[in-house]
């Protein structure tokens, strides 16, 4: 009895000393106090902690090579070149960033406002929703293995996840933040102050947050998106029961060269990496969409657009740049169309020398399909956090529905 | 008397035992007097040419499958190991046979002029369609198929022989991402792009096939380290090429040999898909080079291909219109050596044609180079009537006689991973997903598996390959059978040796 009484009126005590050191150090400031774990010191799944504190990919197709170290083959080819090796406090506190709206101008989009988790990191939209509810020219691309992408954006304009989180952030259009006004915001919240010296300790603790942390670990949240543990992979890996029947009759028509899928999405990310004028439409009223002909002032690449990877294609509906097509049904009949159907009129487009005449029937498209919907896998979803240490609301609803 | 009655009866006895036995032991039916297909040979590097000294051969270890007519070489297939031999039977067969495993040897049976026949009818996509290492494909009829003869989409380490191939779509034979591989004694026709096309491959012998009425005879591409050699390319709408593609992945080619090939009268039609690379190649053209970097011609017989002997163009001549930064497009340090050629450039076409007229001359020439490049040379120029020529220096090498093959020396070896990496592999690229040690994620703490299985990893295996829900407040663990026994039993030890 004695013992409970005392303990009770010591925990008393500490509250009352904690409750105002919190009212002396905390009331000046506007935003709600959240109480926030630390940052997680483990590695998120697909990687493993070195002596340095650093998170090293790991994954089954490190069991093999890749022709001239490109990441591009056949089923046992290893993955080309990602980004690794960051600190598992970076690449959590990128996830209160990433899910955090606070990082827009005015409080209401986040990185995952566009990039939902349970939609495939995408959005499901045909293009997706900026500032003001814009309606913006393109759709968001998913997240999954971006770490192992060399060029960002539809039409690849940015080399880095850096350099594409710079322009998203700061275009009028999207979160339409400024680099002084993000600076300033997050450095006037006591949460992220601490979090950031947390995930950067060398750099001492009162130091003010810096644009180039901000970056790095949101580029280190994003690397950790890891899906290659589909149905697809336990079959590459040489378990020939993962796929049924016709789940492997579409794997054939995918990879010959009648259909040439895989000429382009080459396994094992289901990209090449490389861009290809294909002449989808634009959905009605839109103009067409010149694609990498603009950051790369070239003509041949009018409407040229990046390789999408594959992976979790079945989640991210609808399909294609601006969306056009709202099934994946849809959209592998359009490269059995004919070459360059859709084009206007009064375009002259390049069409890549894959795209051509195949004659696919019925039967085999609906194969693909089958095939296409192997490649979820989802096993890697990262923890929505419970609250931000903004204080803000997670913006978009539907992320928290599994 | 008696001994030559003795004599006579024991001649007799002893000639009808002779053909007893001859009857019993030698006249074996036909087929068991199929010869194993001979395997890739390794020689000693730096032995002189008179040896035929063999350093490493693959053995076969494994069963043999036959296939009989009616039965399926895809069931063979899903039955086979690593090792096995599948042995097929004259019959005619409509399937589309991929092999995804390593090590699997198909042999075809002809049976006085009867083949195993692939026919696709115009309808099944591809006939051999491979992904694993070590496969060899040979003696096989393919006709009538919508994509590929026989295609590889990596895998090393490859033979394919002796394959009589009409008619099966884009390409008759087509090794793409694939290092090691040899294509030989191969009979091509009517293919509506490259009848071999070797696709971003490494170090790939090309010999002794016969090519004819195809848009492309045999193309290297963003290939490198090609020997294509004794073959006899004839009537396709171009002989031989060696190419750099825009927009692939892989963005070079070079080293490669064109030696001792007839390259006679490729004169066909062009009858390419419209928009392939090779529809825009005009008839008549023998041998193409475009942008592929150190090709050396040497000892061909050229002759009877309208437009041109030899074209060596530069990618915004030979392929404008696809660009790609990436790619170097000039071809450097072309190298041609002796070659008998004559009767070229008859009748050119297109551009050529446009060119020459501006020499008022009325035929092509015998060697055509366009665009840029730099370092090519030429040992003989004054035998062959050229055009662009006028930069190329006196070849350097006489000949290439020091190189017998671009194979390696070994089988590409498959990478190797030990049992320890094998094993953290697996947990941290599949078990972490819900797992962890020192915390529980969704299943349970990866340590507390290890104190439960302490010196027990079979204990593990057994486990994950079909778990029991034991424990009410963590959720069924889906079965990890898909992991080969190699990899459970790797990461059950990885697991039993961790420490955080």
């Amino acid at each position: 009895m004695e013992n409970k009484s005392t303990i009770l009126k010591l925990s008393f005590v500490g509250l009352l000393s904690a409750g105002l050191l919190l009212f002396f150090f905390a009331s000046n400031k506007s935003e709600p106090y959240t109480d926030l774990a630390v940052l997680n010191c483990h590695c998120p799944p697909g990687f493993k902690l070195n002596e340095d504190n650093k998170c090293i990919a790991k994954n089954l197709y490190q069991q093999y090579d890749s022709p001239n170290n490109l990441g591009v083959g056949g089923l046992q080819t290893g993955l080309p070149e990602g980004r690794d090796g960051f600190t598992p406090q970076e690449i959590d506190l990128g996830r209160y960033l990433f899910f955090d709206p606070v990082l827009s101008i005015d409080g209401s989009m986040s990185c995952a406002t566009c990039h939902e988790p349970h939609k495939g990191f995408s959005d499901g939209l045909p293009t997706s929703i900026g500032k003001d509810n814009l309606k913006l020219d393109r759709a968001a691309p998913t997240l999954w293995n971006v770490g192992y992408l060399n060029r960002l954006f539809w039409d690849g304009r940015a080399n880095s996840l850096e350099e594409q989180m710079e322009t998203t952030l700061f275009s009028e259009v999207e979160m339409a933040n400024t680099p002084e006004n993000l600076l300033n915001t997050l450095n006037n919240i006591d949460n992220y102050r601490r979090l950031f010296a947390e995930a950067y300790p060398e750099r001492g603790k009162n130091k003010d947050i810096e644009l180039a942390e901000i970056y790095k670990a949101l580029a280190a949240f994003q690397t950790s998106l890891v899906s290659l543990n589909s149905k697809y992979d336990q079959y590459a890996h040489g378990y020939h029961e993962a796929l049924n029947e016709k789940e492997i009759e579409g794997l054939n028509v995918f990879r010959s060269f009648v259909a040439r899928c895989a000429e382009c999405h080459t396994p094992p990310l289901f990209t090449n990496q490389q861009f290809a004028v294909i002449g989808t439409p634009e959905p009605d009223g839109l103009p067409l969409d010149p694609g990498a002909e603009i950051p790369f002032a070239d003509k041949s690449m009018r409407g040229a657009f990046k390789v999408p990877t594959l992976r979790n294609i079945d989640l991210t509906a609808p399909y294609m740049h601006s969306g056009k097509f709202e099934t994946l049904r849809e959209a592998v009949e359009f490269y059995t169309k004919g070459r360059g159907h859709a084009v206007p009129k009064d375009e002259k487009l390049y069409i890549h020398w894959h795209i051509w005449e195949p004659q696919l029937t019925d039967y085999e498209l609906d194969r693909l399909v089958d095939f296409l919907k192997t490649l979820n896998d989802e096993s890697f979803m990262p923890k929505i956090p419970e609250a931000l240490p903004s204080g803000l609301k997670i913006t978009n609803q539907q992320t928290l529905i599994p | 008397m008696k001994s030559t009655l003795f004599k006579i009866i024991g001649g007799l006895l002893l000639l009808a035992i002779g053909v007893f036995l001859g009857r019993t032991l030698l006249s074996s039916s036909g087929e068991s007097t199929v010869p194993m297909p001979s395997t890739m040979q390794y020689r000693n590097i730096g032995h002189s040419g008179d040896t035929t000294q063999v350093a490493q051969r693959k053995e076969f270890t494994g069963q043999i499958i036959e296939v009989k007519k009616g039965g399926s070489i895809q069931e063979a297939v899903k039955a086979a190991n690593p090792g096995d031999l599948i042995r097929v039977f004259p019959g005619t067969y409509s399937e589309n046979v991929y092999i995804d495993k390593d090590d699997i040897s198909l042999q075809g049976v002809v049976i006085k002029g009867e083949w195993p026949t692939l026919n696709g009818n115009h309808k099944i996509n591809d006939a051999f369609l491979y992904s694993g290492n070590g496969i060899l494909i040979e003696n096989f009829k393919i006709i009538n198929y919508k994509g590929n003869g026989i295609m590889g989409q990596a895998g090393n380490n490859f033979i394919i022989r002796n394959n009589w191939i009409i008619d099966t779509g884009v390409y008759g034979i087509f090794p793409q991402f694939g290092k090691n591989g040899l294509i030989e004694h191969n009979v091509l026709s009517k293919i509506a792009d490259a009848a071999i096309y070797v696709g971003m491959c490494d170090n790939i012998d090309v010999l002794h096939n016969e090519v004819f009425d195809s848009v492309a005879g045999i193309e290297i591409e963003n290939s490198r380290h090609c020997l294509v050699e004794n073959n006899y390319v004839h009537n396709n709408t171009g002989g031989l090429l060696a190419f750099i593609t825009p927009g692939l992945p892989i963005k070079t080619a070079f080293n490669i040999i064109f030696r001792n090939n007839f390259v006679v009268n490729n004169n066909h039609p062009n009858f390419g898909a419209p928009g392939s690379t090779v529809a825009s190649i005009p008839p008549g053209t023998g041998i193409l080079i475009m942008a592929a970097d150190d090709v050396i011609i040497e000892n061909n017989i050229i002759t009877g291909n309208k437009n041109t002997g030899i074209t060596i163009v530069d990618l915004a001549t030979g392929d404008p219109k696809a660009n790609d930064p990436n790619s170097e497009g000039n071809p450097d340090r072309v190298v041609i050596l002796d070659n008998i050629m004559f009767d070229n450039g008859n009748d050119p076409t297109g551009e050529i044609k446009a060119i020459m007229l501006t020499q008022l001359d009325s035929k092509g020439p015998d060697i055509f180079a366009y665009g840029g490049g730099t370092g090519s040379t030429i040992r003989d120029k004054n035998r062959y009537r050229t055009f662009g020529l006028d930069g190329y220096g006196p070849a350097q090498i006489e000949d290439t006689k020091d190189i017998k093959t671009f194979m390696l020396n070994a089988p590409v070896p498959p990478r190797s991973v030990t049992d320890q990496e094998l094993g953290e592999i697996t947990y941290y690229g599949v078990c972490a997903g819900c797992h962890a040690f020192g915390t529980t994620l969704i299943g349970v703490d990866t340590q507390i598996i290890k104190e439960i299985y302490v010196d027990n990893p079979q204990g593990i295996v057994n486990y994950i390959t079909k778990p029991l829900n034991l424990r009410d407040d963590y959720p069924e663990m889906p079965p990890q059978d898909y992991l080969s026994e190699e990899a459970k039993m790797a990461v059950a030890k990885y697991i039993l040796q961790m420490t955080n």
